[in-house]
């Protein structure tokens, strides 16, 4: 059964505490984060600080289970993002997601000591170039809001998916576990659930 | 030459998640290189993770968090400016991060014989996989190293095929332990593959126990 929802509910089952309280989404950075690469800019540094160090805590918060190690891996996160600045690259995507993606990988390097392989964008050996869609403008064109309003539209049992596949540490096994299902059958979920979030946010442009 | 057998929805969400332990990471990030349609399906996954950060109740910290911050920032010098990356003389054949977990491009690989194949073990730090990659032969079959667990195979060059399907460059074959195939290298040229499977924990059998380590397999 599927349940729409129009605004960010409580969840029912207590197994889904992940859920939220309705929070406003952050104001857009990349004003900030050009400014940082720029001219070391401070003021700019303390807004996107004040902005997003709550939110990345939380997130921390989320994976490590451990307050002091979330507030040191946030604050190697800042120190990051002031390094970094300058491989910002606005045509590849939203401020937020630039942020998330150094957050979760101070996360596997210093807290899980693991290497996330990853692709050098600047490759010459990468190949194909993505056909211009929806979906891609909507990163591309760092349509802030699109991405709340493409999640606001799945079913509320879809979204806690994504959302425990993000938040919890131990992936499926665990998500299994914390459902009582199979894990073929979290996983075939979570397909459908990621599908769902892509044709929605083509039917939105 | 389109890529035909992208990754699958739960392999990219748990990548954009920082979920993947290295070895299934590589295979991932080797496909995403080839496929421009999954490196966007990343995009989109990794801007969903970073909208559902921003609709976490925010968690405050303590009182002087900005302040420390800042004292560790005036002992750092300013950010640098991103240097220009001289273009390399030719293209590579492999694309990263490939590259340099082999430390070279195709041409520069030391194969080791394994009678109808070839392959190159490849170090991860990850115990979880392991990886390796394998030349088969034209025309010849892919030898037979299921082993009950899941297996990620991309295809570098060449191809290969099976009763029901065709595989070539750029994509990735994602099989679980219930499937059962010969699979054959293409007729043209040789198959050159990177495999990722579970790591060989599972036999049970004490003499496949003491021969494994021989083989590699």
């Amino acid at each position: 059964m599927h349940r729409r929802k129009s605004a960010r509910l409580p969840a029912k089952d207590a197994s889904m505490s992940d859920s939220e309280k309705p929070s406003l989404p952050a104001a857009d950075m990349s004003e900030q984060i050009v400014a940082i690469a720029m001219s070391a800019d401070m003021a700019a540094f303390e807004t996107l600080f004040k902005e997003y160090a709550p939110r990345i805590r939380a997130y921390l918060l989320k994976l490590t289970r451990n307050g002091q190690a979330a507030e040191d891996l946030m604050q190697e996160t800042m120190l990051a993002i002031w390094h970094k600045a300058g491989q910002y690259d606005p045509a590849r995507g939203p401020a937020s997601a630039w942020i998330f993606t150094i957050a979760r990988n101070i996360w596997i390097d210093a807290w899980r000591k693991q290497k996330r392989p990853a692709i050098d964008p600047d490759d010459p050996a990468l190949r194909g170039e993505p056909e211009p869609d929806a979906a891609n403008l909507i990163v591309q064109k760092q349509d802030h809001d699109a991405l709340h309003r493409a999640l606001q539209r799945l079913p509320q049992e879809q979204v806690d998916l994504i959302r425990l596949s993000f938040f919890d540490e131990a992936s499926h096994s665990t998500i299994a576990k914390k459902l009582g299902l199979p894990i073929g059958t979290v996983k075939s979920r979570i397909r459908l659930a990621f599908g769902r979030l892509r044709t929605t946010l083509e039917e939105m442009k | 030459m389109n890529v035909r057998h992208h990754l699958r929805e739960d392999l990219i969400v748990d990548y954009a998640a920082g979920h993947l332990s290295e070895g299934w990471s590589l295979a991932v990030a080797a496909h995403l290189a080839m496929c421009a349609e999954c490196r966007k399906a990343v995009a989109v996954a990794e801007a969903a993770g970073a909208a559902l950060v921003e609709e976490l109740t925010p968690v405050a910290g303590p009182e002087d968090s900005w302040e420390q911050l800042k004292a560790r920032l005036s002992a750092e010098p300013a950010p640098a400016k991103a240097a220009p990356v001289a273009p390399p003389a030719r293209k590579p054949e492999l694309p990263e991060p490939l590259r340099s977990y082999l430390g070279g491009d195709l041409s520069d690989l030391k194969w080791t014989n394994l009678g109808v194949a070839q392959q190159i073990l490849i170090k991860t730090g990850d115990k979880e996989t392991q990886a390796r990659l394998l030349k088969i032969p034209a025309g010849k079959p892919v030898p037979e190293h299921t082993h009950g667990g899941r297996e990620l195979t991309l295809v570098l060059k060449g191809s290969f095929h099976d009763e029901v399907d065709s595989f070539g460059p750029g994509d990735i074959e994602d099989a679980d332990g219930d499937l059962v195939h010969q699979p054959i290298a293409g007729k043209d040229e040789d198959c050159i593959c990177l495999a990722i499977t579970d790591a060989p924990l599972k036999f049970s059998s004490r003499l496949l126990r003491l021969v494994q380590p021989l083989f590699g397999i």
